[in-house]
């Protein structure tokens, strides 16, 4: 170690010591002043963004850089994915605090524990190695399991925890157990040491592709793609929405991140085995999330299934085994990511005086209570459906466009015809909003920094719609 | 004489323990958190054959990560469990059914 690895993990290394002192800074505070922490969070992330973007002499000159004895790597996606992670991030401390403040969560474990998350999810994003993508993978999900279980006492969060616990430890396990029979066969930790030897051996080393199964599944868990999606629905629904906010946007991020280190880094050579894989869940994770979101009536169950589906997408890009496929799964996975964000932050938004507003009615006749959030809300959920003008056609035309060209044309059909299917369930949120009447007609309260910012999100689906190119070139042009 | 197949079935064995646990156990919350901490072992018994075998160290170095991160998971789940039990004074699988899934 020496003074040029800790320049290429800067961004790393601010968010570790903030989080360390945010923790220590809440002891010190009274519980009037915890606004400190929100700043200090806020501004921890800014800094964070601003270091992840002046970039590093050498990352200039060819396109990575490696610390540590190899096991981390500075590269473009990665720091193009940390930047939208850490503006995710303040959407998520904005939207959250209304609700802290409201639901008697107002403590400091919140900020810190969602900075270590965020910390995992860099550390995973940054993995050069096994044993780094294992570190990070775990520092973001035993954070996370603590989030879910912050509403001590709550019987349907706690139980939600203990769910999301015993299903992302097996994940993990999965995780590992594949990863001892990849070092089994390659003799390496490394991954592009991981990449030469599975080059030379292909898909005749029996206990390569087994290794490369056992990886899959545990990924298949991470995304929650169908049938590994048991515990989404039950998280989501169980848990509180902040947290719900935080693990269906930020995470996905790094979970992108890690099936391109691990499946294109490091098991490229055995493309034609995970692309069958992946064909499964996907068309699953499709079929099933958008039929079951018909159903539901509780909206943080339908975003749930809603999740399920637009993962599927996200593989449709890692699939095809292309560079421009990946971009387009990476510009999926971003949007979503800034979607879901805003989606939740509707629902914090109409939560209060200790309800939540999870059940659907409680949206009929937003129009009449408050027109401009009603109309964001619109926004969100026309881009989630994939509505031209609105970000999230583009990103399903990429997506789509990327199997295409694959020659899996069955592929992009099914896609089409299931997400017009799953068009019905965002249109009628659309409709409870416009056209039923509203059965309480008080405005909504909400402070005006959470306005603006959700304002902000909502707005962002219509210009990075409207403006898409720039931001899909940047994707492209990491791969 | 012991050879790698002999600790990759022990390893096999041990796996297949700890997702029956996980799948068959219908009463006791505890034995799922055995049964997590068994599926880690399986991979550590596979990472330091496989590692003696190649008479390579790496793999010996990442069993210990894992059991100091194992006994991280261990403290959060039971950290849970306390919680859980707090409210519904019960520790019983088949009671997790607030949330239909």
């Amino acid at each position: 170690m020496n003074l040029q690895d800790l320049q290429i993990v800067a961004p790393e290394l601010i968010v570790l010591i903030m989080a360390c002192s945010l923790l220590m800074l809440d002891l010190f505070l009274s519980p009037q002043r915890r606004g400190i922490l929100h700043l200090v969070s806020i501004l921890t992330m800014a800094l964070a963004a601003i270091i992840t973007l002046r970039g590093h002499p050498a990352l200039e000159a060819t396109g990575t850089v490696m610390a540590f004895a190899d096991t981390v790597i500075r590269d473009g996606m990665g720091d193009l994915l940390k930047v939208f992670a850490y503006l995710i991030m303040i959407f998520v401390f904005v939207y959250s605090r209304h609700y802290l403040k409201q639901f008697n969560m107002y403590r400091g474990e919140f900020y810190s524990l969602a900075m270590f998350a965020l910390l995992g999810a860099m550390v995973l994003i940054s993995a050069a190695n096994l044993i780094t993508v294992y570190l990070g993978l775990e520092l973001m999900a035993l954070s996370l399991y603590a989030m879910v279980a912050l509403k001590r006492d709550d019987r349907r969060a706690t139980e939600a925890a203990m769910k999301y616990f015993i299903l992302g430890s097996m994940a993990s396990g999965f995780l590992l157990y594949g990863m001892s029979m990849v070092y089994g066969a390659t003799g390496s930790l490394q991954i592009s040491e991981i990449s030469l030897a599975a080059a030379q051996q292909g898909s005749d080393s029996m206990i390569l592709v087994f290794g490369l199964i056992f990886m899959v599944v545990a990924m298949a868990f991470k995304f929650g793609l169908v049938p590994f999606h048991m515990w989404v629905p039950d998280l989501y629904e169980g848990a509180p929405a902040p947290v719900v906010l935080f693990i269906s946007s930020m995470p996905k991020l790094a979970a992108f991140a890690m099936a391109i280190r691990l499946l294109q880094d490091g098991l490229s050579s055995l493309h034609h085995d995970w692309q069958g894989m992946l064909i499964v869940v996907a068309v699953l994770s499709i079929v099933l999330g958008n039929l079951a979101a018909l159903a539901q009536q509780n909206i943080k169950r339908m975003l749930a299934y809603s999740t399920i589906s637009h993962m599927g997408f996200v593989m449709f890009g890692l699939l095809s085994g292309t560079a421009a496929g990946f971009g387009a799964s990476m510009f999926y996975v971003i949007t979503y990511a800034l979607m879901s964000a805003g989606a939740f932050g509707v629902v914090i938004f109409m939560s209060g005086k200790g309800i939540e507003a999870e059940k659907l009615s409680d949206y009929k006749g937003l129009n009449q209570r408050n027109p401009w959030f009603a109309a964001m809300f619109a926004a969100l959920m026309l881009s989630m459906a994939g509505i031209p003008v609105f970000v999230g056609f583009f990103a399903k035309w990429l997506v789509i466009q990327a199997v295409v060209d694959a020659g899996l044309i069955w592929l992009a059909l099914l896609a089409v015809v299931f997400s017009v299917i799953g068009g019905y369930y965002y249109l009628r949120v659309i409709k409870i909003m416009y056209f039923d009447k509203a059965k309480d007609e008080a405005p909504i309260q909400a402070p005006s920094d959470f306005r603006a910012v959700l304002s902000v999100n909502a707005l962002l689906m219509v210009v990075l719609g409207i403006f898409s190119a720039p931001l899909i070139a940047a994707c492209m042009a990491v791969f | 004489m012991i050879t790698l197949t002999h600790y990759l079935t022990l390893g096999a064995i041990l796996l297949c323990l700890s997702v029956a646990g996980i799948f068959l156990n219908r009463k006791n919350i505890i034995i799922l958190l055995m049964s997590i901490e068994l599926m880690l072992l399986a991979a550590n018994m596979n990472f330091i054959a496989f590692s003696r075998f190649l008479g390579n160290p790496d793999g010996q170095v990442f069993v210990f990560f894992i059991l100091t991160v194992a006994a991280a998971e261990a403290a959060i789940g039971l950290a849970i469990l306390v919680v859980l039990f707090r409210n519904r004074n019960s520790i019983n699988v088949a009671d997790l059914d607030d949330l239909k899934g």
